[in-house]
Order: structure tokens, then sequence, then C-alpha cells
């Protein structure tokens, strides 16, 4: 499967096994999402559980929290992540909270699905990688799949999940892992490992990040699309890293990390969200709490710049393998 | 930056009626006779009744009699119940301001001259409707004989706090109520409401929603989000707008009323939209119970617009002196809905004065009864207090690791 054939698959599962899980969204319905991710849903479901939305974020997510309260699990898509800032308000003053707010009488175990992140010519607004913005949020969990396996896994356990979940997508990887290198011929998920996916139900517990490369030279960070470009980057350069996919960035898997990173004395954290308080500022500042003293070097960041993403310069601002592998060369040279 | 000026141009900034200093004056205020606007059947087409949306539903007259074919034809039991109800929220709103003066909890907000807003169409809705209120429908809680123990124990967050602490004074949650949890942020329940009732619609359920917005608040794109989508999916819900002509310091000008009313915002939408006087205990209990009806039969939501007035400051922290006529309150043209209904019962011959004082007195005792029993439990700034610990519980269902750590921080 790819990417999209398993959130549509996980969707699916999902949908068969609890009646309370519904799915709305802008287009999602008869047509099957702008992304084909929710293709075949409303047929099999129907339209009260599949169903197209006016298009308002802020409305979606405020009547999702309501649907929520009742005691459905619904799963609302936002069309692109650059475009859940009109829920803002929603999520993060009432989603995130209820459950605190009301002492557990009220939650909302919503999972919203948006495609995220950049590499596709998006410009500003189908670009962007708003992570950081929902991991500062106490009472939201932040799920970033890198493989189709990975997405259905995660998927299901963030449909479970009685926490308001936001599971952003990276769309560059949607049809097929994405080294970094833009002018070479794309790749599909046939060849991948991550492109077996079992049909039926399974889970990927959130909160654990994966070890995709072993290694003893250096630790990087990343998640997403940037997974690919690192493990490719490495490859390259004959790097002995070890590369972690952090998969969920809350809850944090600060244990795995830890390990890691106190074995290789040497760390680098790799995101394409622009650098100033993303996610990555997070990383570093636990990665020397907790390593200090088995640090052999200032920890590096790989990341977009902090500029609104452009159109025709993309290629400069992805954080791409040139770019890593200058910042690896220095990290392993001091 | 100054440009060529055109003497025709100017940038109109309303301004209310009258400010401090000056007489209040409501006489551009226009209000229809009790018992003039018809009752529709609840089946009825929304465009069919749009000039509902620019009348006012009035059942009880100047001399306390109720007329018109909105009379809800309530027993005499019934209307006693609403008026201790009334009176029973009154009397708790007064006690909590003192407390509050007293530095016993840090803040309060009365709900005074919209206490029919809260208790009417608490009465005319099943128990089980789940209410999407703001942080003034507290009657909501009264009429549904939630103890005021609970509601007191929240506002001084003692130990028996059941929000434990979390929460500003009056922002109560009672599911067992039917009362949903309020949020500070303005307007978000009401999308919130139309939801659950989307998720009542597709469950099949009998049970409906219903949620307030003050007029100040419609301004909020939450308003139009949740118009939008009640009338998209028809959902079973109830929108209630307390238009009380203030949003803190800015009257109902600021909010977009000077010339239309609020309840024809629903007309735009294609919902049925009444106006209706909202110190008339009769009519908000009449235009609850034909909304609610109407929903529960299938034909979908409906809003209402309460035209009332907030006789008090906005909160403890407000000073209502400082921007309109202390005269104000005295001088609203809808009177006071405690008094109105009093007047009708007596009116039929149902109750007097007697009678009434005592039912003051024995409110009073009562409130000050649990009063003191609340206070054994905790204030603000004295006695038990909720365990510091369960500062860090439900912000997840399960405590993850970070905050595990971070609460052994603080405890060590």
């Amino acid at each position: 499967m790819n990417m999209i054939q398993a959130i549509n698959s996980a969707m699916e599962v999902m949908m068969a096994r609890d009646p309370s899980v519904i799915v709305m969204g802008e287009d999602v319905g008869y047509f099957g999402g702008v992304f084909r991710a929710t293709a075949g849903l409303q047929a099999k479901f129907g339209k009260t559980r599949v169903f197209d939305t006016p298009i308002t974020e802020c409305g979606i997510i405020g009547v999702a929290i309501g649907m929520g309260a009742y005691g459905l699990r619904p799963v609302p898509e936002i069309q692109f992540a650059d475009y859940i800032y009109p829920a803002l308000d929603q999520l993060v003053s009432e989603a995130a909270r209820l459950r605190y707010r009301s002492a557990g009488q009220f939650t909302a175990p919503l999972t919203v699905r948006s495609p995220f992140g950049g590499g596709i010519f998006g410009g500003q607004t189908h670009s962007q990688s708003p992570e950081g913005i929902f991991t500062h949020v106490s009472g939201v969990k932040t799920v970033i799949p890198s493989t189709p396996y990975d997405a259905k896994g995660l998927l299901i356990a963030s449909i479970e999940d009685n926490d308001p979940v936001i599971f952003f997508e990276p769309k560059r990887i949607y049809n097929g892992p994405f080294d970094g290198h833009w002018d070479r011929p794309s790749k599909n998920w046939s060849g991948h490992a991550g492109g077996e996916v079992p049909e039926g139900y399974y889970r990927i517990e959130l909160g654990k990040a994966a070890i995709v490369r072993p290694g003893e030279a250096v630790t990087i960070l990343a998640y997403g699309t940037m997974v690919h470009v690192v493990q490719s980057t490495v490859e390259d350069m004959g790097v002995d890293a070890e590369i972690i996919d952090l998969r969920t960035l809350v809850p944090l898997d600060i244990e795995t990390i830890e390990a890691s990173v106190k074995k290789t004395g040497r760390c680098m954290v790799v995101h394409e969200a622009t650098r100033t308080s993303g996610f990555g500022s997070e990383l570093v500042s636990l990665v020397q709490e907790r390593c200090f003293y088995h640090l052999e070097a200032p920890v590096e960041r790989v990341t977009g710049f902090d500029t609104p993403y452009p159109h025709s310069l993309e290629w400069a601002y992805f954080p791409g393998p040139v770019r890593i592998g200058q910042a690896l060369k220095k990290l392993l040279k001091d | 930056m100054m440009r060529a000026l055109h003497n025709g141009l100017s940038l109109h900034v309303p301004e209310p009626w009258c400010r401090p200093g000056s007489k209040a004056n409501f006489d551009a205020f226009d209000i229809p006779a009790a018992g003039s606007v018809a009752r529709p059947p609840i089946e009825v087409e929304p465009f069919a009744i749009r000039e509902l949306a620019y009348s006012l539903v009035r059942v009880i007259d100047e001399q306390g009699n109720a007329t018109g074919d909105w009379d809800p034809c309530l027993t005499a039991d019934v209307l006693k119940r609403g008026l201790r109800a009334m009176v029973l929220t009154r009397v708790y709103d007064n006690r909590m301001v003192r407390a509050q003066r007293q530095g016993k909890t840090s803040f309060y907000m009365k709900s005074t001259g919209e206490e029919a807003v809260a208790v009417a169409a608490a009465m005319a809705l099943d128990r089980a409707d789940m209410c999407f209120p703001t942080y003034r429908q507290q009657g909501l809680l009264v009429a549904r004989d939630w103890p005021l123990l609970d509601m007191m124990n929240q506002v001084f967050s003692n130990s028996q706090d059941r929000l434990k602490g979390r929460q500003m004074p009056v922002f109560y949650s009672s599911r067992e109520a039917g009362f949903f949890s309020i949020s500070g942020n303005l307007g978000t329940q009401y999308s919130q409401a139309v939801g659950w009732a989307m998720a009542a619609a597709l469950d099949r359920d009998p049970r409906i929603a219903a949620a307030w917005i003050g007029e100040g608040a419609t301004a909020e794109g939450d308003f139009h989000h949740a118009l939008t989508f009640a009338s998209v999916y028809q959902a079973p819900v109830i929108l209630n707008i307390v238009n009380n002509q203030w949003a803190i310091s800015s009257f109902s000008g600021i909010a977009g009323g000077e010339r239309t009313t609020f309840a024809a915002r629903g007309v735009g939408f294609g919902l049925p939209s009444l106006r209706v006087d909202g110190n008339d205990f009769l009519a908000v209990y009449a235009a609850t119970d034909w909304a609610a009806k109407r929903a529960r039969a299938g034909h979908g939501p409906a809003l209402i617009e309460l035209f009332t007035y907030r006789a008090e400051g906005h909160s403890t922290s407000d000073d209502p002196g400082k921007y309109r006529p202390g005269s104000e309150a005295a001088a609203w043209p809808l009177g006071d809905p405690i008094e109105r209904l009093k007047a009708h019962l007596i009116r039929r011959g149902d109750w007097d004065d007697t009678r009434h004082a005592e039912m003051l007195a024995e409110a009073e005792a009562h409130v000050r009864d649990v009063g003191k029993q609340s206070e054994r439990l905790g204030t603000l700034r004295s006695g038990a207090r909720p365990e510091v610990s369960s500062m860090f519980e439900d912000v997840f269902k399960n405590m993850p690791p970070h905050l595990r750590a971070q609460r052994d921080e603080m405890l060590r």
C-alpha cells in the first residue's frame, strides 16, 4: 500500500470495528478527499458517518468536539495543515483543555488528520509544518508517521486514543519515500519494507519512537519526510549514524533518545519546520539536560529557515542532503 | 497620513442611548403589546415566520395577565417552582458577591435580571437535554435542582470542588445535570452544541441540545459556524442569544445591533428565529417549548433572541457606573423577571406578598446554611484545598512520563 491507501485502510478498519467513529471534512464524502484518503468510505458506511462539511475549519473542529462530548469518536480532516489556524481556538482552548477543565466529565477523543510538510512546490500555504504550535499545547498528542505501515498503525492507535490527537501526514511521501533528491525520478512504496501493510487491524503504540537505522557515530532525530532524507544522506556519506524516527512528538519517547545519545555522544535534529521555537529546540534542550556529560560536540539543528515557505526557491529552503551532509561533517569533526 | 478631505465621508462609531450623568432613556425601543404575536405551528417553514425575528413574543402584560396564544398555560405549581428557582438564583448570586468582597473567592458573575432566560428554558427542556451555557446561566443548574453546595464548592475552589480548583469561579461543569463545561473563550460552545445535536441525530437519540451566547459574542466566528452547521445538517438544537444590551462596557450597537435584531441573523441562515421578551417567564418557557418540540419532531433547529437587560455589573471586576447611568436597570421597559412572574401569580390568585416574603426568607436561610457548610470545606482564603498533585491529572487520560516527572519534581 502507499500511505494514502494505508490511511484509508486505517479509517475503514476503525469504522467497521466501532460505530462511534465518524469521518468529516471538506470534500471527504462523495468525492473521497482531495488526496483520496477517504475514497470509498461514504459508499461503504453511509453519509451520516462520512460526510462533507462547509468550508470552515473552526466549525469542523468545534462540531467535532461537541460530537466527542456526546460520545462519538470523530476523525475530522483539515485539508492542509496550513489551514488549521482558523481552528486553533477550538483546538487549543477547547479540545486540549476539555478533560482537564471538567475534571474528566467531558472529553474530546478526536483525531484531526491533516496533510503537512513541503517538497511539492506547495508555496506558502500548502507546505507548512506547524507541529511546534501543537507540541506547545498541553492536552493534545502530536503524531507524524513516515511509512505506510506506521501511518496505519499509528492512525488506528490515534483513533482509539481517548485524548485529542493531531495526526500530521507528510504529503510528500504519500506515494513513495523521498530522499531529498528532487531532481531524480520519484520512487513508490512497492520496493520499501514500510509499504507492506496488513489488510486488517493492528496498532502502533503512541509515544514510542523507532530506531530505523542502528549506529554508533551519531544520533539523528527526525520524523515524517525527513526520516527518508536523513537515511539516504547517511548511506551516501557512509556515516554510521543511529537514526531515530520519533513518530510521536507528544508524548515523546525520551528514553530511546537518551540511550542513543549517551551511546553515540553526538546528536543532530532535523525538521522541515522553521527553526526558532521549532520542536527541534525542545529536543536540543532535552538532550542537553539529560546527556550533557556524554556529549562530545554541540547538538546540531538542520531545519527550514525562519521565513515563510517559498515557491520557486523550495529546494534552497528544504533541509535536503546537502545541508544535512554539511551539518553531519561539522558534527563529526568536532 | 492626511489626504484631501471629502465632507460627505466619516467613520460611524455607534454610541449607546445614554451615558453616566444623563437620565436613562429607552424611548427608542419598540415594545409590542403582550399577546400581539401569533404562535405558529411547530412544523412551520422558517421563511413563513421571518417577521417574528423583528417582533417580540410576550405573554405577561402590564397588569400581570397572561395573554395571547403563546401562553403556555402552566399550572400554579410549575409557576411557583419557576419563581422559587429564580429567587434562589438571585439570592445565591448576592451571597456569592458578598463572599467575593470578603476575599473568600477571587471572582464572581451575577445573572441578576436574566434569571428567566435560564430557569424558564431549563423547565421547558427535558432534564436529559444537554445545555451548552455561557457563564451567566447558573439558573439552569438551580432549576435542575443541582445542589447549591456543589456550586459554592466550585466558587470557593475548596477541597470538595469537583473541578479540583482548576477553573475560575462560576465556570461550572455537571454532566449529570446536562450542563456542559464552561469555557472562558466566548462563543466556542455554540458550534460544540450543534455537534452534540448532530451526534444525537445520527444516533437517533430523542435528546436535543440547547446553547446560549451573549449578544456581544455573536460577533465571534463561532456564532457564524454554529448557524451554518445547524442549518446545513438540520441539527436538533436550540440556539439562544441572550441580548442583555451590554458586553462589559460595549452596548449592543457595537456588536452589530444598531440596525437590525440579533434574531434576524437566523433568518439569513434559514433558521426559524424568534425574538422573545427575556424577562417574561411565560414567553421564554413557551418559546423554548416550541423550539424543543419542533427539534424533537425532526423539524430541525431554531434560534431565539432573548431580549433582556444586564441589571448589574458584568462581573465583580467591573464598575458599570463608569459607562452607563446608574438608573438604567430601573428604567428598563421590560421590568424584572421575578417581579413580573410574582405579579402574574398574584393576579391568578395563586400567590400573595406574605407567601412571597416567606419564600424569600426560606431561600435566604437555605443559601446561608449551605454557604456556611461550603465555607467549612474551605475557601480560596483558608481551609482545605484540592491536592496539589491533582494539578497534573486529567491533562490526558493517562499521565504521560513528562508530566509524571514534573509532578515528582514539584513534590520533591
